[in-house]
């Protein structure tokens, strides 16, 4: 039996009416989500204070180019709106169209990956060679691992929207409201950090 | 019910009378050896006070309720079911919040009498001829006065010294010699992992962070031998980390100062 | 339309062990989770102390010889580190949340039993990985607080098992609270309105609060000092072009919360306690849920009270000076209605009662000279010394662990369904009171006169000053000892002390002592006023 599913028992034996279940555990995810949040707070915090207190010393390179983030920040906007669409199909019941977009949602996901690792090979620094360095590396790479995991989770719901014997089906919304939840908040993370990061 | 204000007001004289009784004749400071010291201790006997009162009031009240409310033997039910008393309950939040505010105010006053409220990042000139960022502790004085009268000496801290450069010397001291009411002006800097520099006698303490000089103001205003004291844990050796500072009379310290001038270098 | 509650228990509770053994297993009963934080708590508190007990041998003379130096340091940054992160923050929040939420909201189980006991089932290896990096290459020695540069450039495989094994403890706490703020406020029973909930979990769903804000930038801040140690980044190291002043901003930023962290709830359970002893409603209820909330919401923006001396610029020590002071005001609140709890009560003094009192004089010494360490010119003289260290003490020993004390008088119980010795317990109350005050109050002085913490050796002058202060500590330890022989007597054959020995309102004391596994046989029960005492007769028997 997993968490979710002796959460629900015990709700059920609370509630006079037990159609709430759903709701605390995404209550619980959206409370773990604020936490997440203030970590990468706390490292955007860092970031800008170094920006305000340690210029850089003369002659240390740190320059970013635009096209790769930009191309990944619309990937990450576009793989929003095709979870969304998986949400939808499932609900209507279209367990394959919804299998379809979300496959399609973790391809983007892997191609901002890939894009991520491109950039990290053409970067004229290394995470040593500054603090700025070190800093973009911590951030994106803490930005990436949340991807990967991201990723990964939607492929296992995808895995289990499939239609014979799946667990994932209108009735059982859960797992997909979930992860979509955190992919928007992955993506709403990075749109703050491409203007922290890149723009400012 | 008259009888009940007068035993109140009672009991609120004896805690005031103790409190100050204890506040002016108990003193738990060491000596006051800067122009920092008094000032300081004038705060500290007001919070000293305040704080007294707050402590004994409320621990009379304890225990007094401890007493006269203990449940008797032959007593059986309840006490008064009182849930509360708006109008007690907004005194008890409007005193404290006027206590604190002017306690803040006057903190701020004798932070600012102490020279506190200077500006802190700004270039100096003063003692290093690039502009180097220099961070400033406790100041006293304007970069202006520095430059004109103060004595320089410059601070470094590493595992587990203190030293101490004598610009106008040329020359270095494991002590710091300084003449009395004379306002000296260090700028200190860490080799290493950070420090504090701290002299009880002369209420001053200051990190010195690696990566960030900082200036340092103060004026000796008593002949004597100070400890130096190393105040932030800096590794196995912290608790040995100390050194001594000598305030002597302007004729004693010119003649230590001569004693060990190195001649200039000329370049 | 109501369903009807099945007194059966889910499958999950009848493949779990019984007696003994399940406070060893992977249980997800709320109770069992609670007495293994309590336990777990509990040893490491003696862990901890017998610590504590090394430095205050140590410190017994001027000199440093009793230990090497090096160790002196990894004994007191173990010291500290345990008591906060493995004895205070695990056993006010998580061992009575645990066991008491659940009663308060009116529910079976949190919300997250699973998660529950994953968050626990963290604490023993992280705990014990703390301890054992001690006979590798000597633990952390930077202190608690873990700056750098030192805790770079220190033995680093110490520091990062420290990192490592806070991290951990860390992610068990903002797990755990997720869990509460989860169950308070989406698993109440219906009809239970917010505020008809006792005060504790007022204090839990403030404190989770705390935990959710501020903990997961101190796990940020830590990976990146691990980064530095391990990787060579440069992110406070200033000879890398870092900024070390930045490392303490975040790690305030968290670690002034965890000051809250560790008080809220005892605040909580104190209200808790307060009432049943005086028999009178919890005094002014209402303003007690909005000092929780301003403790909360001030307590996120004073974390620079202490880095009064670390070249922060003038307007930032104006501001956190009058944000800290404020505090006074709403935790002011909360101490005198507790006094005015007591007022025209019928107090019976006993052992839970007298830490009670106990904690609130404790409490109010140290947080009045918390108030006067807020004024920055206060502070500059007094900052890491043992004024400090006095000051933290009286409010986490005093009050804290006080209140710890108490609780386990008043809720054992609850627990074990047999009463503890009252004589054995006001014995461990004098001689507690008596250790901690000549313990820490010495220590005042010794701070005001020039011995700064953290050091193995000290001037000479100090010396008697320090005996009294290492006597006191020698009392606190042997307090421990009637503790220990009441609870393990009464385990065995205590006083039956049937399901409601106080005649309690709360919730929990409405079920059977020790509760059932489910908490009710039945329907929860709706308590609509946790305080009602001295209302009806007819209440209370
Ligand atoms: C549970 C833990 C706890 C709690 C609750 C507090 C509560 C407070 N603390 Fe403390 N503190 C610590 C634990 C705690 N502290 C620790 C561990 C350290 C050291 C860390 C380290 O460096 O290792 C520390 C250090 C510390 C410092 C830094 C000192 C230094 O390093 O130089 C300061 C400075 O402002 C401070 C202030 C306060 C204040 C103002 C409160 C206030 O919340 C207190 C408020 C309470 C009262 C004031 C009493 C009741 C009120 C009344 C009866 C009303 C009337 C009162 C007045 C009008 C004054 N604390
Ligand atoms: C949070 C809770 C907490 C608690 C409860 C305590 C409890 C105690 N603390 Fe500590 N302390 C801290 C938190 C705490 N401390 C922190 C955060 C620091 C700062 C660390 C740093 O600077 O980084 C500190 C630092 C600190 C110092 C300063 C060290 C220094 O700066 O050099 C001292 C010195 O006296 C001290 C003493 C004590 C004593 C005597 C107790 C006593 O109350 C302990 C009483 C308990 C016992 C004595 C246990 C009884 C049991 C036995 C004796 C053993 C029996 C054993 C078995 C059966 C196995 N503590
Ligand atoms: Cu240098 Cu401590
Ligand atoms: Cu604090």
């Amino acid at each position: 039996m997993t968490t979710l599913d002796s959460s629900k028992e015990i709700q059920k034996n609370n509630s006079e009416v037990n159609e709430t279940h759903e709701d605390f555990r995404m209550f619980g995810l959206i409370t773990f989500l604020i936490a997440d949040g203030m970590t990468f707070a706390g490292f955007f915090a860092a970031y800008l204070t170094y920006k305000a207190v340690n210029p850089l010393p003369d002659g240390a390179i740190y320059e970013l180019e635009l096209p790769i983030p930009t191309l990944n920040t619309i990937l990450l906007l576009v793989s929003s709106a095709t979870f969304h669409k998986a949400g939808k199909a499932l609900l209507k019941g279209k367990n394959s169209d919804s299998q379809k977009w979300l496959v399609f949602t973790a391809f983007l996901g892997i191609m901002f990956l890939i894009c991520q690792l491109f950039e990290y090979f053409h970067l004229p620094f290394g995470l040593t060679d500054n603090l700025f360095a070190s800093t973009f590396y911590a951030l994106t790479g803490f930005h990436g691992l949340h991807v990967t995991l991201g990723t990964l989770m939607i492929l296992i719901i995808a895995w289990q929207s499939r239609i014979n014997g799946g667990r994932l089906t209108s009735q059982n919304m859960f797992p997909l409201e979930a992860v979509e939840l955190y992919w928007h908040f992955v993506d709403g993370i990075w749109v703050i950090l491409f203007i922290i990061l890149y723009l400012l | 019910m008259l009888n009940k204000n007068i035993y109140l007001i009672l009991i609120f004289s004896f805690i005031f009378a103790i409190s100050f009784w204890i506040g002016f004749n108990v003193n738990l400071l060491p000596a006051e050896a800067s122009i920092n010291a008094p000032i300081y201790d004038e705060l500290f006997k007001i919070l000293f006070i305040i704080g007294l009162i707050i402590f004994i009031g409320m621990t009379i009240a304890v225990i007094y309720s401890l007493f006269k409310f203990r449940k008797k033997n032959d007593q059986i039910g309840d006490g008064i079911a009182l849930e509360g008393n708006l109008s007690l309950e907004i005194v008890w939040t409007i005193i404290p919040s006027i206590i604190v505010l002017l306690i803040g105010l006057y903190s701020y006053n004798i932070y600012d009498r102490m020279g506190g409220m200077k500006e802190l990042n700004h270039n100096h000139e003063m003692m290093s001829s690039n502009t180097e960022k220099i961070w400033a502790g406790i100041s006293q004085t304007s970069d202006n006065e520095i430059a004109i009268n103060n004595l320089p000496i410059e601070v470094s801290a590493m595992q587990f010294a203190f030293l101490f450069n004598y610009p106008k010397g040329n020359f270095i001291s494991g002590e710091l010699h300084v003449p009395v009411d004379q306002k000296i002006s260090m700028k200190m800097e860490s080799k290493d992992v950070i420090h504090a520099f701290w002299v009880p006698e002369f209420r001053i303490k200051q990190d010195i962070i690696p990566g960030q000089p900082t200036i340092l103001n103060f004026t000796p205003t008593k002949v004597g031998k100070y400890p130096i004291i190393c105040a932030e844990l800096c590794g196995p050796y912290h608790g040995g980390m100390r050194a001594s500072i000598i305030v002597e009379e302007e004729s004693d310290y010119n003649e230590w100062f001569n004693k060990n001038k190195k001649p200039e270098v000329n370049l | 339309m109501t369903i009807s509650i099945d007194p059966q228990k889910t499958n999950n509770e009848s493949l779990q062990p019984k007696g003994w053994l399940r406070y060893f297993s992977f249980s997800l009963d709320h109770k069992v989770i609670g007495i293994q934080y309590l336990v777990c708590g509990f040893l490491f508190y003696l862990i901890g102390g017998t610590l504590a007990s090394a430095i205050r041998i140590e410190l017994a003379s001027p000199m440093s010889d009793f230990m090497p130096r090096d160790v002196y340091n990894q004994v007191l940054t173990l010291h500290g580190t345990i008591m906060i992160f493995l004895w205070i923050v695990p056993v006010v929040n998580g061992a009575f949340g645990n066991y008491l939420i659940p009663f308060y909201v009116g529910a079976r189980d949190m919300a997250f039993p699973r998660l529950n006991a994953v968050a626990f089932w963290l604490i023993p290896p992280s705990g014990l990985m703390l301890v054992a990096s001690y006979f590798v290459e000597g633990a952390a020695q930077a202190g608690w607080t873990a700056y750098p540069p030192l805790s770079i450039t220190t033995p680093q495989s110490g520091q990062i098992i420290w990192i490592l094994s806070v991290l951990l403890l860390g992610g068990s706490s903002i797990f755990g609270g997720i869990n509460f703020i989860a169950t308070i406020i989406k698993l109440r029973r219906p009809g239970l309105k917010l505020m008809q909930l006792p005060m504790y979990c007022w204090a839990m769903l403030g404190t989770s609060l705390l935990v959710v804000l501020s903990t997961p930038v101190l796990a940020g801040t830590l990976i990146l000092l691990s980064f530095d140690i391990i990787a060579n980044t440069g992110f406070f190291n200033p000879v890398l072009g870092g900024n070390v002043v930045v490392y303490q901003h975040l790690f305030w930023f968290y670690s002034h919360p965890a000051v809250y962290i560790m008080v809220l709830p005892a605040f909580g359970l104190v209200s808790e306690i307060l009432p049943v002893h005086a028999r009178k409603p919890l005094f002014g209820y209402t303003t007690m849920v909005f000092s929780i909330m301003g403790i909360v919401v001030l307590g996120l923006v004073v974390w620079a009270h202490h880095m009064f001396t670390s070249g922060t610029p003038p307007w930032m020590r104006l501001f956190f000076t009058i944000a800290t002071a404020f505090i006074a005001v709403p935790t002011g609140i909360k101490f005198f209605n507790w006094v005015a709890t007591l007022w025209g009560g019928r107090i019976s003094i006993n052992s839970a009662m007298l830490f009670s009192c106990g904690f609130i004089i404790n409490f109010v010494f140290g947080g009045i000279t918390g108030v006067a360490l807020a004024q920055v010119p206060f502070d500059i003289h007094v900052h890491d010394t043992y004024f400090v260290v006095a000051h933290f003490h009286y409010i986490v020993y005093g009050g804290t662990v006080f209140i710890i004390f108490s609780s386990i008088y008043h809720w054992f119980p609850k627990v074990t369904g047999k009463m503890l010795n009252e004589k054995f317990g006001i014995l461990h109350f004098i001689i507690t009171f008596i250790g901690f005050n000549l313990c820490f109050a010495p220590q005042h002085w010794l701070g005001l006169n020039g011995m700064p913490r953290r050091v193995a050796e000290y001037d000479p002058q100090f010396q008697f000053v320090n005996q009294i202060s290492s006597l006191g500590a020698l009392l606190m330890a042997i307090s421990t000892i009637p503790f220990l022989i009441n609870v393990f007597l009464s385990v065995r054959n205590g006083k039956d002390a049937g399901d409601n020995p106080w005649n309690a309102l709360t919730p929990e004391w409405l079920t059977s002592s020790p509760p059932p596994v489910e908490n009710w046989e039945g329907e929860a029960p709706l308590v609509e006023e946790p305080y009602g005492y001295g209302k009806e007769i007819s209440e209370q028997k």
